[in-house]
């Protein structure tokens, strides 16, 4: 690597050659603020918020564009120049702000809120702008976008673009009337947004927010006519700790489970049961296909991002589907058929609340072909957002809790189950069942390193008894849309294949933890909270979803066989092909 | 917001998608290339509908939505036809000072459309203009080639109804 001397602040230092401003500073742990800035996606030096004085230079500059390449360059980072640039450009973008940060649901977490606080900003109306009015939308049961608290930084349009190839967000108009919006003002349902939430959690401000379900959830815990249960999914254990001040990558388990006791619900259960439940059904539904000459590639469908992503933008792949529902889905479906039946209750009478690290799985519960008692399989689904906010408004000590075990008789996960979480895992414990039954034996080495670790794309291939069973493994929809082009192309040829909508997965989930860009751009997020689940994995004293002593009991019981019709019935779903644009012209 | 949908119905002909199927072969793959094909387009097609938008994003694999953005950001792009009868008024320095404000925000009353914008039954668009060269007239505003000067928002209505049959 070339270095070169460089004097910050008076103070010399060798930095890398050719790194910008704001990656030498930081280096040397001189923190610049952004705004717009987010690491490999969205390098525009739009807000001028971390612009720093260069000598040399006629004017400020944007310290995440501007790369050092001359020895001996001086740069200021806190002149007075430079903080006076600074409070100005809040000042000048709170004119156009719709400022009612105490009802805002960002706020304390909002990145602009916190710059206006570092930079002094005493008159949050020094300047009045043209502030247009914009009207909510409020059209997808996800998530709800409020112009009036943008502040045009496009993290959004980036992740939207660069992260999930979906691009149905941008910046319209020009001058005052610039707004984030889609083509031609369509609202959110009108194009193809797949409800991912990804530019919900890049979002500095309150512009975009989940949809919050939580008083679904408050007013179904009050009514003592309805028998509530909950259920956790993987990742959720991985990252709720953060919400309460925790490390990211704690694994919180048992606290998680204390508290959604004490808030009241009467049954706590794991979805990693119905993680497992899926790769029952899925392994199954492979093998069968391999053996009837079926569609292959067979691709999974735990995702609702990516299945929605596959309606809209390759509908040709959608007998590519696993049939099988999503364990969010799964899970409701049993609640609501197996074990109504063993409690004697009436589905009507039963309230399933999912927490996921999901927006798109708000989107999923409303699908059709997704009711196996006649009723919707699941009530509400909350992020872990939204979870965490219940926690907090209930008093709840979430650092002092014991730690508590889930409730039977979905109670039990796999180690496979768990890793469900992070891109590669649904993979991983398909592989580990599908050699046990190939085989008749358990796998020597669980652990499939191939499929690990945070790329957007993996590839592996494995002899299993004989056959070469070729895997991809993808995150983020944009990866997806390179993968699936490659083997539309017949470049690329797989046998089984695992998408999820977000990259890095259920980890980064555009329902979990708001984490500032200022964490986001130094530390790999996504493979710090995967981390948290391998070692809750390892750490399981069942590793093979078919070990699961819950899972045996539910098809002794009930299913009889994975594949068979009654699972089918409750366990599988199906696709509608979507168009790009729902509108008529 | 007066860019969305038009209202007024498409009506491209196989000769105009040949064309700009032509266009976009030519220009794909060109770094730069959507201004010149979206220019290209407009000469085509008189505007840039969302039939032709939706054309453009498929042969040159972009979003919509990134089209949008630029047919939104540069003045010279429209997403309506212009009407029979185009209403240009000037808002020029001269024109303006003398009232042609008022006279163009009773037109977009009258009309009911915004700047940019056609009537549904394709009678009239409205624009605005800098200077028609007849500031001595001043506020002054076209009609096709027709010149109306020394306006008052009143006169607008009776004028705009000479030219409804």
């Amino acid at each position: 690597m070339d270095m070169i001397n460089v004097i910050i602040d008076g103070k010399e230092y060798s930095v890398r050659k050719g790194a910008t401003i704001l990656e030498a500073c930081r280096s040397v742990g001189i923190h610049i603020p952004t705004l717009c800035y987010l690491k490999d996606i969205n390098e525009i030096g739009a807000c001028r918020i971390c612009v720093v004085e260069v000598k040399g230079a006629k004017s400020l500059v944007a310290a995440c564009v501007y790369p050092i390449d001359r020895d001996g360059t001086e740069i200021l980072t806190h002149s007075p120049e430079v903080l006076k640039s600074r409070k100005l450009t809040l000042q000048l973008l709170l004119s156009t702000h719709d400022k009612k940060c105490l009802s805002c649901v960002k706020s304390g977490q909002c990145e602009f809120q916190q710059l206006c606080k570092e930079y002094g900003v005493d008159d949050e109306n020094k300047f009045e702008g043209i502030a247009v009015k914009y009207e909510k939308d409020t059209s997808m049961p996800h998530l709800i976008r409020d112009n009036n608290k943008c502040v045009l930084c496009r993290r959004c349009v980036a992740a939207c673009d660069k992260n999930q190839g979906v691009a149905v967000i941008g910046a319209n108009e020009r001058g005052f009337i610039t707004h984030i919006g889609s083509a031609f003002e369509l609202k959110l349902n009108e194009v193809a947004c797949i409800a991912c939430g990804q530019c919900i959690t890049v979002c500095p401000t309150g512009a975009l927010t989940e949809v919050d379900d939580t008083q679904k959830v408050w007013d179904a815990l009050n009514d003592p006519s309805k028998h509530v249960v909950v259920h956790a999914a993987p990742s959720i254990r991985a990252t709720l700790g953060e919400e309460f001040g925790l490390p990211i990558g704690t694994l919180v388990t048992g606290k998680m489970v204390a508290a959604l006791r004490r808030l009241g619900f009467e049954k706590v259960f794991d979805t990693n049961f119905t993680a497992d439940l899926t790769i029952m059904e899925e392994a199954n539904e492979l093998l069968e296909r391999i053996k009837n000459g079926g569609t292959l590639p067979m691709i999974t469908s735990c995702s609702p991002g990516w299945v929605k992503f596959c309606e809209h933008y390759y509908p040709d792949l959608i007998p590519n589907l696993s049939t099988c529902k999503s364990p969010q889905q799964m899970m409701g479906a049993v609640i609501k058929t197996y074990y109504a039946e063993k409690m004697g209750l009436d589905p009507k009478d039963m309230f399933v609340v999912s927490v996921m690290p999901c927006t798109a799985k708000k989107f999923e519960i409303g699908r059709d072909d997704q009711a196996a008692a006649g009723v919707p399989d699941t009530d509400v689904s909350i992020t872990t957002r939204e979870l965490a906010r219940m926690i907090k408004r209930a008093g709840i000590d979430f650092n002092r809790l014991p730690d508590e075990e889930f409730d039977s008789p979905m109670g039990l996960g796999s180690g496979a189950g768990t890793i469900f979480g992070a891109t590669g895992g649904v993979m991983e414990a398909a592989l580990r069942t599908a050699v046990a039954t190939l085989t008749g034996k358990n796998p020597e080495k669980l652990e499939f390193e191939g499929v690990r670790g945070t790329q957007g794309i993996k590839e592996a291939s494995y002899n299993v008894a004989g056959v070469d069973v070729k895997v991809a493994v993808a995150s983020g929809t944009a990866n997806a849309k390179k993968l699936l082009d490659m083997v539309k192309s017949g470049e690329k040829d797989y046998t089984f294949i695992e998408i999820m909508g977000c990259p890095g997965g259920c980890v980064n989930g555009g329902g979990q933890p708001f984490q500032p860009a200022s964490v986001r751009n130094f530390v790999d997020l996504k493979a710090l909270r995967a981390a948290a689940l391998y070692k809750d994995d390892e750490n399981l004293p069942v590793r093979l979803s078919h070990e699961n002593e819950d899972i045996k009991t539910i098809y002794r019981e009930y299913f009889g066989t994975p594949g068979s019709e009654k699972a089918h019935h409750a366990l599988h779903t199906s696709y509608v092909a979507r168009k790009k644009l729902n509108v008529n012209k | 917001m007066a860019n969305t949908i038009s209202t007024i119905p498409f009506k491209g002909t196989a000769e105009q998608a040949a064309l700009l199927d032509k266009v976009i072969a030519e220009q794909k793959g060109k770094a730069g290339c959507l201004i010149p094909v979206l220019q290209k387009a407009q000469e085509i097609y008189g505007y840039l509908p969302v039939e032709v938008e939706e054309k453009i994003a498929e042969g040159l694999d972009v979003s919509l939505e990134k089209i949008y953005e630029v047919v939104t950001f540069y003045a010279q792009f429209a997403l309506n036809p212009k009407g029979k009868y185009n209403v240009s008024v000037c808002l020029g320095t001269a024109c303006y000072v003398k009232g042609s404000g008022k006279v163009f925000d009773k037109l977009k009353e009258v009309l009911g459309i915004d700047e940019g914008g056609c009537t549904s039954d394709g009678i009239f668009s409205l624009e605005t203009c800098r200077c028609v060269g007849a500031c001595g007239l001043a506020p002054v505003m076209m009609i096709n080639d027709d010149v109306y000067g020394r306006l008052v928002p009143n006169d607008v209505a009776g004028i705009l109804e000479k030219y409804k049959n």
